[in-house]
């Protein structure tokens, strides 16, 4: 049960990446990034019980830790001016006069 | 007492793999940026949950058992929070939402065919 | 992943997907069993890196410019080079193999003796501190030039007027980041408490010095990047950094000192108290303590000079603007 889990997250791991590499919007990205990172948490404490040693639940606090404190600077440092978005309301349809 | 924590367990790590899986397709499949936030905010959390809790069950003396509920309390303040931030900074910068825009379109329709009457 | 690294000039993008590849590659490690690498990694690699890329894109600019001449003839170069350095490994014996030199004589008397000699269960930490503890002196002075270099190229003293023009800013955007900032009060305390147990840890468990000051760099800056400059500066003073960088140094050099004043070699713990294995303990505890001094004070420093940076260019540009407009 414990390898099923793994795959499963290691699978979702995969997944997250194709949306990172893919998205369109900047935030996509990030978001992506963020949800990779909750990932790695789970897989790295699945693979300490599965190899049978618990150290590395240190390792899964600090990645934690680590992408929060990233995503957070992300988003602190992304209000600044140059990265006002444009041009994302093309997907609306165009409004006659 | 075996039996029952290794079927408790694996309940409640089939649940959480599950609710891993199906943010992972939600994040691929939804259409807007608002609605995979949604996705990944609300199932993360929860998936995340539901598998260290089966892994607490599992654990084999008290050190192993306090650090899973540190990640768990962890976890459970810091998913929502990165879901507000990212949200709240994603309007502020510009980022609209995909609406759904059918109904006026109706009225739109029916409008020029009025004027031609006139 | 590395080259859709490369591919991309939107530099945001690029921030986020190095961001991603560290996390990989910390996986990686975890899936060997490399554990203390798999720390640092995660620490260093996806987080101190990726927030400091990100404060100097926030001051340079988002997309790349493109290059004006095509690098044939460097890359010629660098596949002559590239092809001569595999060619000289093809000599070495394979990876793992169990006659290498380094399996039959180096890591065996590590591993059999370093529970005897020293009597900590991490060897990777008893490697890193007592067997090799000169290669680790060397990297905690390189740590350490690394902050001087920064503070030597970036420091711009500020005036007291923007430091309240900037402390206002901050005030009136408390409403807006509430959220994020009662979250942060709570998860601070906390990060800096996980850093001293990684500290003190390190023997028996992955840590050590390294990672400890990392993490607590880690928290510092966030509360830097919540709060403001100004504030964070009020809380940690930036003379009072300087000074800990420098006692961290000044601490692992003056174990090395004072057991050559006992008799023993220099960096030689087994002169320093009267049980040669106490001796050991007592000089790895002191040196990591060093390490992580030293670690923590120099990431918070050059983190401090490049916001300082940011601001500095903000507030001249606004002026900048404010004085056009005005024309």
């Amino acid at each position: 049960m414990l390898i099923a889990a793994t795959l499963a997250i290691f699978v979702a791991m995969i997944l997250a990446i194709i949306r990172g590499i893919v998205g369109p919007t900047l935030y996509d990205r990030i978001l992506a990034v963020n949800m990779f990172g909750t990932k790695t948490v789970l897989l790295i404490s699945l693979l300490g019980f599965v190899m049978g040693r618990p150290e590395f639940l240190d390792i899964a606090i600090v990645y934690a830790l680590i992408s929060f404190i990233s995503v957070i600077g992300v988003l602190r440092y992304s209000d600044s001016d140059q990265f006002k978005h444009t041009s994302v309301q093309d997907d609306l349809p165009k409004e006659e006069p | 007492m075996d039996i029952f924590i290794l079927i408790s367990s694996s309940l409640c790590l089939f649940i959480g793999s599950f609710l891993c899986l199906s943010s992972s397709v939600g994040i691929l499949r939804f259409p807007d940026f608002y609605t995979r936030m949604h996705a990944v905010g609300v199932t993360d959390t929860l998936g995340t949950g539901m598998i260290l809790i089966g892994l607490m069950i599992l654990s084999p003396d008290l050190l192993v058992f306090a650090k899973l509920v540190i990640m768990l309390l962890l976890t459970l303040l810091t998913g929502p929070t990165t879901s507000h931030v990212l949200a709240k900074s994603a309007f502020n910068n510009g980022l609209m939402p995909k609406l759904n825009k059918k109904p006026l379109e109706q009225s739109k329709i029916k409008e020029p065919a009025h004027r031609n009457l006139d | 992943m590395a080259i859709a690294i490369i591919r991309m000039t939107d530099l945001f993008a690029v921030v986020m997907l190095t961001g991603i590849y560290g996390l990989l590659s910390a996986s990686f490690f975890v899936a060997m069993d490399a554990v203390d690498v798999a720390f640092t990694e995660a620490s260093v690699g996806a987080g101190i890196s990726t927030l400091l890329m990100l404060v100097v894109i926030s001051m340079t600019g988002r997309s790349e410019k493109k290059t004006r001449h095509k690098p044939l003839p460097a890359l010629i170069v660098v596949a002559i080079t590239g092809g001569l350095l595999i060619y000289g490994t093809l000599d070495m014996p394979y990876f793992g193999s169990t006659d290498a030199p380094i399996h039959s004589h180096v890591a065996p008397k590590y591993v059999n003796d370093s529970m005897e000699e020293i009597g900590i269960p991490n060897i990777v930490t008893s490697v890193l501190a007592s067997y090799r503890a000169f290669d680790t002196f060397g990297e905690v002075i390189v740590i350490f030039t690394a902050g001087i270099g920064v503070l030597a190229l970036l420091s711009v003293t500020r005036r007291p007027e923007d430091d309240e023009e900037i402390s206002s800013n901050n005030d009136s955007m408390h409403e807006q980041h509430l959220v994020i900032r009662i979250v942060a009060k709570i998860l601070i305390p906390f990060i800096l408490l996980f850093a001293l147990y990684v500290q003190f840890h390190g023997d028996f468990g992955p840590g050590g010095g390294f990672q400890a000051g990392v993490i607590f760099a880690a928290a510092i800056i966030l509360y830097t990047m919540l709060f403001g400059l100004s504030t964070a500066r009020k809380v940690i003073n930036q003379t009072f950094i300087q000074l800990i960088a420098a006692t961290g140094v000044l601490i692992y050099a003056s174990v090395g000192v004072a057991s050559l004043l006992s008799g023993g070699n220099f960096l030689d713990y087994n002169v320093l108290t009267s049980d040669p294995v106490a001796g050991q303990h007592l000089g790895i505890l002191i040196i990591e303590w060093g390490v992580g001094c030293t670690v923590a004070s120099v990431m918070i420093m050059i983190f401090f000079n490049f916001a300082n940076r940011r601001e500095m260019q903000r507030t001249n540009k606004s002026m900048h603007d404010t004085n056009q407009e005005s024309q």
